[in-house]
């Protein structure tokens, strides 16, 4: 270890040696200054690269892959890269594009258990627990299901179909009469493996599998949803709800924040109410 | 000057071509056979055993006996860590040493084969890495063979124990920001996992690690700078297997095995001491265990051996025991 003195003559005296002992030490501090700012930019992970299941967050992740390629060899579908100089995912970090190659879900996840480091972490055993982003319909406007046509291609294709994916029903404005199928994801079953962003049937997907910082929205901290909190207690938290008083003709309930009006006598042929209006209008001038 | 030109010509004289190259070329030949297996992309199904003839019926018969053998990796991974054949896990110890400074636990599989890896290079000496798997060192070692050839003397003075501080700092680096900062840069994983996974941009590092060898300092990278190099010296300080300059009364003082040495410094103490008593061992563990001084002495006064052949020699030559050591 004490080579550095080989390179000189025996006559190197105390000083010069503590001297140059504290220039290379100087050197290697700068350069360890240097490296470090760069790794931190070269640290950041483009949107569109999703890590295998079972990632670390991305900090800790960077902290703990080896860049050792063992997931990348053991994913029988081969979507798993290294990234290599050059590419915007730091170096030597596995990841997959899900629009080219997304994860096929295996249940077995062979990427997991090779891992050396728990970079992918070992206690991940059920892949549907996954997270390795969320997939978003980020184009409305080009996803055929918003022009009120059957495309369906990312909810069908979807292993966790109708949990992570499913349609919703909506009124087609513009023809008057059809329904639009509306694709939805939920995040609390999505596991972000891309599938959907491949299948999807456009020339560039409408779905796209985002990084969960990029695709989730947070609530301010401080802030409570009423009614869950209500559920949650078990009674309203703040002041009990007045039960209203409604004026309203014999066999006539009104239910606020439910279903409106009802009609009691619901099932007999008359209503309290005519439903011509001209019964109502002429009430009373009748009676003279 | 001249000289320079023709370092090895008299090994050549007296040995014949293969034998002056005989260390270098089973160098090589672990350097690339050791790439090439993580290359190797999967074992083949069965074979006909019509063209195939016994190695055909063997290789069948294993795959009688272990069905998965067929289209399995024969190594997987890379230098970080790898798994052979399913079964042997091997893991760096400096990579997974950054790891564990960044919070890392290990697993059982990177456990185990750190220990081998570990193990190993006590027994053998550390830099063995160097000499015998690094493929910078293929670079390097072209670096330096231009640099004979060019007659190139110039070289920036940068300390050899500069390795040392760069090994600290890349053990500090994950302590501080949490995140293995050295394999962002560390061209010797770099060159390996690329030739293995595919190498992006990363042919730029490896070319300005040969252009700072060739044209900056002489052995520069790997006699200087380099922590991998400097981690695995650690390693091989108290390790058996050394080169041993047995013969060291016959030299001529050609000069040569300095001129190939990527660490000459460590030649001299075993070369030369006899009149200060220290024995014929090169103890200093960054000899990387290349074998070059031995291809390149016409004399064959270096060999190796273990670093107790020296105080057996001592013992018969009656001089003082191995005190000095200049690692
Ligand atoms: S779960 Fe399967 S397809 Fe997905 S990354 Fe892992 S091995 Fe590959
Ligand atoms: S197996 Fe783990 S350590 Fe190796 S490259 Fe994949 S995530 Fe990184
Ligand atoms: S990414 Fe798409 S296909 Fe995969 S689980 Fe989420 S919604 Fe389903
Ligand atoms: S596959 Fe694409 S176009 Fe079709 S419904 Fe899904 S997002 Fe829309
Ligand atoms: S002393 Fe010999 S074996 Fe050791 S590094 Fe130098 S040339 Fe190689």
């Amino acid at each position: 270890m004490s080579d550095s003195g080989k390179d000189k003559t025996r006559t190197v005296n105390r000083r010069q040696f503590m001297g140059d002992m504290l220039k290379t030490a100087c050197g290697v501090g700068l350069m360890g200054v240097g490296l470090g700012f760069y790794a931190n930019k070269a640290d950041s992970l483009p949107a569109m690269a999703i890590r295998p299941p079972g990632a670390l967050p991305e900090d800790e992740f960077l902290g703990a892959c080896i860049r050792c390629g063992l997931c990348v060899r053991d994913c029988p579908y081969d979507i798993l890269k290294l990234g290599q100089l050059g590419d915007d995912v730091p170096t030597g970090t596995p990841y997959f594009t899900s629009r080219t190659g997304p994860c096929e879900m295996c249940v077995d996840i062979p990427c997991i258990p090779v891992c050396p480091t728990n970079a992918l972490d070992h206690s991940l055993t059920e892949i549907k627990d996954a997270r390795m982003g969320l997939a978003v319909l980020v184009d409305q406007e080009s996803c055929i299901a918003f022009l009120g046509l059957r495309c369906e291609v990312c909810f069908n294709i979807c292993p966790i179909r109708g949990e992570a994916i499913s349609l919703e029903y909506q009124h087609n404005d513009r023809s008057g009469k059809h329904a639009l199928f509306i694709p939805v994801v939920h995040s609390d079953a999505c596991t972000g493996c891309g599938l959907c962003e491949k299948a999807c049937i456009l020339e560039e997907a409408a779905i796209k599998i985002f990084p969960m910082h990029l695709a989730k929205g947070e609530l301010g901290r401080h802030y409570r949803i009423g009614w869950d909190e209500k559920d949650k207690a078990g009674k309203s938290l703040v002041t009990p709800d007045i039960e209203h008083q409604y004026n309203l003709p014999e066999g006539v309930r009104y239910d606020l924040q439910g279903k409106g009006l009802i009609f009691e006598s619901e099932g007999s042929d008359e209503l309290p109410i005519s439903s011509n209006p001209l019964d109502t209008l002429n009430r009373g001038l009748e009676d003279k | 000057m001249a000289k320079q030109l023709i370092v090895g010509a008299e090994a050549i004289k007296a040995k014949g071509w293969f034998g002056a190259y005989k260390w270098l070329i089973l160098r090589r030949i672990s350097q690339l056979s050791i790439l090439g297996l993580f290359l190797l992309p999967v074992l083949p199904g069965r074979l006909s055993e019509s063209t195939g003839g016994f190695f055909a019926s063997f290789w069948n018969s294993l795959l009688d006996q272990w069905p998965s053998l067929e289209g399995m990796w024969v190594v997987k991974g890379n230098l970080a860590a790898s798994m052979t054949l399913d079964v042997l896990p091997l893991t760096d110890p400096h990579i997974l040493l950054q790891a564990i400074f960044a919070g890392v636990e290990p697993h059982r599989d990177a456990i185990i084969g750190v220990i081998i890896v570990i193990g190993f290079y006590l027994l053998v000496s550390g830099r063995v890495y160097c000499s015998w798997v690094c493929p910078v060192n293929m670079v390097t070692d072209a670096a330096s063979w231009l640099r004979r050839k060019l007659g190139i003397k110039s070289s920036a003075r940068i300390t050899r124990s500069t390795r040392y501080w760069m090994l600290g700092l890349t053990l500090v680096l994950p302590l501080v920001t949490g995140s293995i900062v050295w394999e962002l840069f560390n061209p010797v994983s770099m060159l390996f996992r690329g030739i293995v996974f595919g190498l992006g941009t990363a042919w730029v590092l490896v070319l300005s690690v040969f252009l700072f060898d060739l044209l900056v300092s002489k052995d520069g990278w790997c006699g200087r700078l380099c922590p991998v190099g400097a981690f695995y010296s650690l390693l091989g300080t108290k390790s058996p297997l050394r080169v041993v300059a047995t013969k060291r009364e016959a030299c001529d003082d050609c000069m040569d095995c300095f001129a190939v040495c990527p660490e000459a410094q460590v030649i001299k103490p075993a070369l030369k001491g006899e009149s200060k008593g220290i024995g014929p061992v090169i103890l200093s563990s960054n000899c990387t265990n290349c074998g070059r001084c031995i291809d390149v002495c016409a004399k064959d006064v270096f060999n190796f051996g273990s670093r107790f052949s020296g105080v057996e020699m001592n013992k018969v030559s009656g001089t003082a025991g191995q005190q000095h050591n200049p690692g």
